[in-house]
């Protein structure tokens, strides 16, 4: 909890009450073009670069529907368990302002495109169903620049090329009770969304953007309280923050007898609070009525079935195929389902090693400490799945100890290369030869006449000295189960 | 060469026997054009380097032997809500006085694929706003018949254009009777196609599920020529139809005889004498050519006004709300903040009924009156297409007047708000239905003012409609 938000009210005070939270999450879809004309989606361009006369705006110009944004919606609804609607309509939402070209957004109103959806999350080790309300297409609005212009002290300049990016709409019932769990929802959100492919669910692009609904009630009643709508919650870190203090905020309100103002709050990370906009901002009749331009969306049971068919595994689908399939742990299975381009790595080094324990380790220990330490991604990880594969094999038919395995592993990380490569270069191969291994434990032992006394005496933690120093002799090269053997023999009971 | 006289098909086989080229046919008619325009107003500018070119382009593929088109070198004028790339288009309005559109319309570059050669952009009312055209912020239109009276709206420059002879052809839209009304004013011949036929991409939008492009010109042929070029599938406009296109100069056959033409007593209770005497000769005309008369009924119309003004102004408040001063249009000086600028740019750049129908159509569709106002008239719109569907299981065609009186004076009926909105009593009901209708001269009132009969058909049934229409012109030989 931030200092502002304990500087409202105490924690004592806040346990008495509980949130009410709902989710408005605008995903962008992963579409080359735009949703109502051929304009590429391309992020960074300068402004104004990838519109027409459709995006624009221009008097006469007409929007036709993008099928493959409508299949990526689709695709959505059936991941988040929705009922997509046989038919469904866009409609115009009315309003002014300078990057809205048309002064209308296109987007679905009265007829949505999915509904009665939902989704899992877990706190606490606490399963818990989220309700989504609704699944909706529309299009994107430009982005007015206020700064960094020649005339920015006068003007405002907008940038359309954002224009006309096809966006879903999924709004959540209000079921979450706390910033805990409306984290864990964007979280599980975001994560289907991105497997499934229909978004790269990229914050930072505003590919992801986060509208929250909040009230408070005190714990125990059944009534909602007035909710405000918070907004410009832009990352996962300023949603919590934003959640944390608008609810301090309402809780510290009601406490000194006051009441909730049904209002829109923008967030601002900076101070980490939420404040009230001028209700010139957002006091809108937005006038819908169905979009006459565009013939209602109608989707046939073959067309749904066929893209319920192309449909990838789902996160919790494949975790639980994991454990099925490969015996790995639940913890583990959740770690490596985490994305699916790590799901994706760790089966392809599992199948390559057949071993899928052994890699889930692996995979999940030194890979992604090695790559958290490098910051880099799993899809730009120097070491190949294949390279992975080949160390569990090494490892498991004897030709490398797992001490010089954990050896091999960061020169592979550095260079990119394939660990029989290294280990040739480097002589690092397990020394499983009895002969070799007792010739060097009779020169051992020949050295060391006083731990062998000792040893003999009863105090048998020598043994590891004995081991120490094989090892030491051939830098951890030794197989630890030959030369054990070996050693007991050599030593036999002490007396 | 007499412009006045020629049609589409003559200037085609003039130009394939050499008796004179596509340039110099331009260049006549622009020449006689500008000297025209300040009787009637009718163009608000013209485009000479485009026709020109166009002309040329003409000439080549007749030189080379190619097929020139079916509007080979057909001088033709173009309504100013219809985009022209590189050429302005006002929508005669202040708004857009500046506005050069970077795009063609689709039935712009079809016209001009089939040879045709757009002089000018023709006047009209405000974003096709009213039915005198005396909503341009650019002057009225005078109808060449009679300066002193209107030329009906709004499509009144074009079809002015095309009575005064200084276009053969002549491209309108019709939202409510825009082009009908117009064409029966003028006494020429005006097509609303079936709502889908033709492209509206480019079309400057008024409201948009009743909006459509058609012809007008002084022959039904030259119509069914014009129509021939532009309708068909367009994959930029959504609404429009894949219905593939029929022959249309091949259905002119002139066999209408057996064909059932209902008669719509709504349309005629209560209709003038001045009209509704021209217009029984002409049902007359049409039984002698073999065609039987039945009475029917299309007991919605009543609801037909309060219908589409409803519907047209709801959808109109959203189509004009992009005219905001952000972008191609005028932009008020007198602002210091984005509010202030919205209000100032447009309350200097629309024109009162503009107004009047933004304010209207905001209203119906707002909060807790969408219901009452917008949703239930969407309901009666879809009983008034019931009424003609049922209609076409009994007659082929619906023949009816196109307006309750003829051409009117300027000023008449400016005032009035309410009953100048009666002027499309007639009209509005074929658009509401999204079925095709047209105006073909019929005859003149006593004081020697065209009348218009209207003639319309069941969805896509343009064929039909302009086979009844070309019989009847030939067999009655009204011409200007």
């Amino acid at each position: 909890m931030s200092t502002s938000t304990q500087s409202l009210v105490s924690p004592e005070v806040l346990a008495r009450y509980e949130a009410v939270i709902g989710l408005e999450v605008h995903v962008q879809l992963a579409t080359r073009t735009k949703i109502f004309c051929r304009c590429p989606t391309s992020f960074g361009d300068p402004p104004n670069t990838n519109v027409c006369p459709v995006c624009l705006g221009m008097p006469g110009a007409l929007p036709v529907m993008n099928k493959r944004a409508v299949e990526l919606a689709i695709q959505a609804a059936l991941a988040l368990n929705c009922r997509v609607n046989s038919f469904s309509r866009m409609a115009r939402k009315n309003y002014f302002y300078p990057d809205l070209p048309k002064g209308y957004q296109i987007s679905q109103y009265e007829l949505p495109l999915a509904e009665h959806g939902w989704l899992e999350i877990e706190v606490d080790g606490v399963t818990k169903r989220i309700g989504i309300t609704r699944l909706h297409l529309e299009e994107d609005a430009g982005k007015s620049l206020h700064e960094g212009f020649k005339d920015s002290d006068r003007y405002t300049y907008v940038d359309l090329n954002r224009c006309g990016i096809p966006l879903i709409e999924i709004v959540s019932e209000p079921d979450m009770r706390s910033s805990a769990e409306a984290y864990a929802y964007l979280t599980k959100l975001k994560q289907i969304l991105q497997y499934i492919e229909v978004s790269t669910c990229d914050m930072e692009k505003g590919h992801l953007r986060c509208d929250a609904n909040v009230s408070v009630r005190p714990k125990g009643s059944t009534k909602f309280g007035t909710k405000t709508e918070v907004k410009n919650l832009n990352s996962f870190r300023f949603l919590q923050m934003a959640l944390d203090y608008e609810i301090a905020r309402q809780v510290a309100i009601l406490e000194a007898g006051g009441t909730i103002e049904q209002e829109t709050r923008l967030f601002n990370p900076e101070t980490g609070q939420t404040a009230g906009m001028r209700s010139k901002e957002f006091a809108h009749d937005y006038r819908y009525f169905p979009e006459p331009d565009l013939l209602p969306l109608r989707i046939s049971q073959e067309w749904l079935e066929q893209l319920q068919a192309r449909m990838p595994e789902l996160p919790d689908q494949k975790r639980q195929r994991f454990i099925e399939q490969y015996g790995l742990r639940e913890y583990d299975a959740r770690v490596l389902t985490m994305t699916r381009p790590l799901a994706d790595y760790f089966e392809r080094v599992a199948q390559a090693s057949g071993n899928p324990v052994e890699s889930a380790k692996w995979v999940q220990g030194e890979l992604l400490g090695a790559l958290n330490e490098a910051g880099k991604e799993i899809t730009e990880s120097p070491i190949p799945p294949e390279h992975l594969a080949e160390l569990v094999r090494l490892i498991d038919s004897g030709q490398l100890t797992g001490k010089l395995a954990k050896e091999i592993f960061p020169k592979m990380f550095a260079s990119g290369e394939p660990p029989s490569v290294i280990m040739e270069r480097e002589g690092l191969r397990q020394i499983s030869d009895p002969a070799e291994l007792e010739r060097l434990i009779d020169e051992i032992l020949a050295e060391s006449p006083k731990q062998l006394e000792q040893y003999r005496k009863g105090k048998t933690g020598v043994f590891g000295y004995f081991m120490g120093q094989l090892m030491k002799r051939t830098r951890g090269q030794a197989n630890p189960q030959v030369a054990t053997e070996i050693l007991q023999k050599k030593l036999g009971q002490p007396t | 060469m007499d412009l006045r006289k020629l049609t589409a098909e003559q200037i085609r086989a003039d130009l394939l026997q050499r008796r004179y080229s596509a340039v110099e046919l331009a260049q006549a008619a622009l020449e006689f054009a500008e000297r025209e325009n300040p009787k009637t107003n009718a163009y608000l500018h013209f485009c000479p380097e485009r026709a020109l070119e166009a002309a040329r382009r003409v000439d080549e593929k007749i030189a080379r032997g190619e097929d020139p088109g079916l509007l080979a070198g057909v001088p033709t004028a173009v309504k100013d809500v219809i985009l022209t790339k590189g050429v302005r288009t006002t929508c005669a309005s202040r708004l857009l006085q500046d506005f050069i559109p970077p795009y063609d319309a689709t039935a712009v570059a079809r016209l001009e694929a089939a040879g045709a050669v757009i002089i000018g952009k023709t006047n009209c009312d405000e974003f096709a706003m009213g039915s005198s055209n005396e909503n341009s912020a650019f002057g009225p239109v005078r109808n060449p018949l009679d300066p002193e009276r209107v030329p009906g709206g709004s499509s009144g420059g074009s079809a002015a254009a095309v009575a005064q002879g200084t276009a053969v052809v002549a491209l309108g839209s019709d939202t409510g009777g825009s082009i009908r009304q117009p064409a029966a004013f003028c006494g020429v011949v005006g097509v609303t196609p079936t709502y889908g036929r033709v492209s509206r991409y480019g079309l400057t939008a008024f409201a948009s599920s009743l909006d459509h492009i058609g012809p007008l010109s002084r022959t039904v042929r030259d119509s069914a020529r014009v129509l021939q070029v532009i309708a068909g599938r367009d994959p930029r406009d959504s609404t429009s139809a894949f219905a593939p296109v029929p022959d249309y100069l091949a259905a002119l056959n002139g066999n209408v005889r057996g064909l059932k033409i209902g008669l719509p007593k709504e349309y005629f209770e209560g209709l003038s004498d001045e009209v509704g005497r021209p217009l029984q000769e002409g049902v007359r005309l049409l039984e002698s050519l073999g065609c039987t008369v039945h009475e029917i009924s299309l007991p919605t119309t009543p609801y037909a006004i309060p219908c589409y003004y409803i519907i047209c102004t709801a959808e109109a408040s959203s189509n004009l709300a992009r005219y905001d001063g952000v972008r191609y249009t005028i932009r008020s000086q007198q602002a210091t903040d984005i509010i202030e600028m919205y209000a100032a740019t447009r309350g200097e750049g629309f024109g009162a009924e503009c107004k009047r129908r933004i304010m209207l159509g905001t209203y119906v569709l707002s909060a807790g009156y969408y219901d009452a106002y917008y949703l239930k008239a969407q309901k009666v719109r879809t009983l008034i297409a019931r009424d003609f569907a049922q209609a076409f299981q009994q007659v082929d065609l619906i023949v009816t007047p196109v307006s309750p009186f003829p051409a009117f004076k300027l000023g008449e009926k400016i005032d009035d708000p309410l009953q100048m909105y009666l002027s499309d009593i007639y009209t509005i009901t074929g658009d509401l239905a999204g079925i095709p209708c047209m105006s073909v001269p019929c005859g003149r009132t006593r004081d020697g003012l065209p009348v218009g009969m209207q003639i319309l058909a069941n969805h896509f049934q343009e064929a039909l409609m302009l086979r009844l229409a070309d019989a009847f012109e030939r067999a009655g030989g009204f011409q200007l």
